[in-house]
């Protein structure tokens, strides 16, 4: 029978199937952080239960680390605490953990990729919403809560409903100075926030076989804020290019055996996909939310709608709501809004292309005045590498700050938060309210709208420099 | 985990919809390492107004929240169920859920009930008609029922089950355990390892 790439995973890392009950999947990789992971240790301990695969296991700091200063003991001592939780319940288990200060420390969805442990074909999870990610290497890649965390730690399997699929076809060619992150903006404005519910989605069409391995990262990654607990894309030679020679890539004969596998790994021409979106490439411009839910946006160069321009009676009284929150008034250009922060990071937008796009554009000029600008690199690895390039350099000679890595203002969990009131243009993925602090603002926007703004102080992209 | 049966109390209508995990609780109320103590941050900034629902007298027993569409979207951190449960609720009602907040409030014993819209904003105006109205939510029949209404809801036979019997669901994965080690047995070895760390 036909199937689709999701499916053709799902089937290849099914322990037991029986009519009545959830499958249940064996997990390739567990990756672990500090925030969603002690009740599951501390479950394991209750229950005298131990970790079935350490050897399938990498922990990271990433959610609450600091971002300055991180030589020192962390000031916070309640982060302190779930930090040191955190370093405890790996040296008792025996888990692989790259803690702050570490050369492989970082966003756990920046760390997997980069040490090529996360391949096609696999099944990947993380007690972390954006674990969709991965689905850029064809890796069915989701999210999980505490509980799941645990049953991982324990069984290396987790029982789930088999989704439905849905085909998203971007076809064409982007425009300059249009990227990945409008991409998948424009596809969550389009499904809304609840329109991936239920399914696992896959990204094909030219637009999407054209883009290098983190752009595609940065649309899988946002599979959950249209809903969807995963996304993916068929890998192909761009995957291939990307992964060999990494140091947890296969090598030699063991390559050529996973090569064989991965190039089969695409959806079958006649397969069905319960659902079916088409989106133009060469109409998309660069994309920014004006709300606070992610699907709320629209062209950078549009208007604020009006909540009256919305049909269903949720929409209406959300964008209502939206306005007010962001003080924002129907009507008004988004190239007016004047911004006080501009963060450039994230699993979304942290890796050395997005460093390098934006820094191409900052090079030899000033960010505004009045503009605190944060760079805050996915993982030490990826600020290693821009630093060997000198955009640390570019970047601070033009009034921003260079941080260490870490998910920092995204969520701001750390002190890296936006003061009440203060409007951020962020790279990141939710501008849900307060998300980035309290009282907090955020427009989601590209590496290079964010670096396009930061030297005008208003929302623009780099063709109004 | 707690059998669920049934339960009946009053309810909180929430009438937001696209309540996202951050609004439930934001992220600095997440660096507990206990499964308990979360109800401080339970909406946390919505909750400093206070006419936001929550701070309101006649709703201060409810145990069932009743909200908009799309409740629980955005990130996958427990602690937002937690934060539910330790408040004291035993149930929550929407239209539509996100499907890691769902499968999260189902693993915890937090039951999420699906309801049509058209449902939840008859329910919304019998409770803000009368904040003491008891409303009963039953897992054996799959009834919501409240007043002369009875509502059916799906949830599928195998996590009711396990809901009403209260049972840990490692503890029926690792029942089947052998077959998991058939798997690993069949497992391609080129899959890649974490341990020994190479660079």
């Amino acid at each position: 029978m036909a199937k689709t790439l999701a499916e053709k995973v799902w089937d290849d890392h099914l322990v037991r199937s029986a009519s009545g009950e959830p499958d249940l999947l064996y997990i390739d990789l567990h990756l672990i952080h500090e925030v969603t992971s002690p009740q599951a240790f501390d479950g394991l301990r209750l229950a005298k239960r131990g970790v079935r695969r350490p050897d399938l296991t990498l922990a990271t700091e990433d959610h609450n680390v600091p971002t300055l200063n991180i030589d020192k003991p962390i000031a916070d001592p309640v982060s302190r605490l779930q930090v040191d939780t955190l370093r405890k319940n790996c040296q008792e288990f025996g888990i692989r953990l790259h803690s702050l200060g570490d050369v492989e420390q970082g966003i756990v969805h920046v760390v997997g990729p980069q040490l090529g442990l996360t391949q096609p074909g696999m099944t990947i999870v993380c007690g972390d919403s954006h674990t969709s990610t991965h689905g850029a290497f064809g890796a069915l890649a989701f999210g999980i809560g505490t509980s799941e965390v645990e049953h991982v730690l324990a069984t290396q399997t987790l029982p789930l409903s088999r989704p439905k699929t849905m085909a998203i076809n971007v076809e064409g060619k982007l425009k300059p100075g249009v990227t990945s992150k409008d991409i998948i903006l424009a596809i969550i404005a389009k499904i809304g926030t609840g329109g991936g519910q239920g399914y696992i989605l896959e990204y094909r069409g030219s637009a999407i076989r054209a883009l290098s391995m983190e752009a595609r990262m940065t649309i899988c990654n946002m599979s959950i804020e249209a809903g969807a607990r995963a996304g993916l894309i068929a890998p192909d030679e761009t995957t291939f290019a990307y992964l060999k020679d990494r140091p947890h890539a296969p090598k030699g004969e063991d390559w050529q055996r996973a090569l064989a596998y991965w190039s089969e790994l695409k959806s079958d021409s006649d397969a069905k996909f319960d659902k079916e979106i088409i989106l133009d490439a060469d109409q998309l411009s660069p994309f920014v939310t004006w709300g606070t839910n992610p699907g709320q946006g629209i062209p950078l160069d549009g208007v604020i709608p009006s909540p009256q321009d919305f049909t269903d009676p949720e929409e209406v009284s959300a964008a209502e709501r939206a306005l007010v929150y962001m003080d924002l008034k129907a009507g008004t250009p988004m190239k007016k809004i004047k911004i006080d922060t501009v963060f450039l990071g994230s699993c979304t937008n942290g890796r050395i292309e997005d460093l390098r796009a934006a820094a191409e554009i900052i090079k030899g000029k000033k960010v505004a005045s009045d503009i605190r600008m944060m760079v805050v690199p996915g993982s030490a690895r990826v600020r290693l590498q821009a630093e060997a390039e000198g955009l640390d350099k570019l970047f601070l000679e033009a009034g921003a700050e260079w941080r260490s890595a870490g998910c920092s203002m995204c969520l701001g969990m750390n002190p890296d938060q936006l003061a009440p009131g203060e409007r951020s243009a962020s790279t990141s993925n939710r501008n849900f309210e307060g998300r980035q602090g309290k009282g907090g603002r955020t427009h989601l926007v590209s590496p290079l709208v964010a670096a396009a703004t930061a030297l005008r102080g208003t929302l623009s992209s780099p063709a109004d420099l | 985990m707690e059998k669920f049966i049934s339960h009946t109390g009053s309810a909180l209508p929430l009438r937001r919809s696209n309540v996202d995990t951050d609004q439930i609780i934001p992220a600095v109320y997440l660096k507990r390492v206990t499964r308990s103590g979360f109800e401080d941050g339970l909406f946390a900034a919505w909750r400093s107004d206070p006419e936001f629902v929550l701070n309101k007298a006649e709703y201060s027993k409810a145990s069932i929240l009743v909200a908009g569409a799309d409740f629980g979207t955005g990130s996958s951190r427990e602690h937002a169920v937690w934060a539910l449960q330790n408040y004291g609720f035993k149930v929550v009602i929407s239209s539509r859920f996100a499907d890691i907040f769902r499968g999260n409030s189902l693993k915890a014993g937090l039951l999420t009930v699906i309801l049509g819209q058209s449902d939840v904003e008859a329910l919304w105006s019998a409770i803000e008609a009368e904040p003491s109205l008891e409303i009963k939510v039953d897992l054996e029949t799959r009834l919501v029922s409240y007043k002369n209404q009875a509502i059916s809801f799906d949830l599928d036979d195998y996590t009711r089950w396990r809901l009403m019997e209260g049972l840990d669901d490692i503890g029926l994965t690792l029942r089947k355990i052998d077959e998991v080690e058939n798997f690993e047995e069949k497992r391609a070895k080129y899959k890649p390892k974490t341990l020994p760390v190479l660079s």
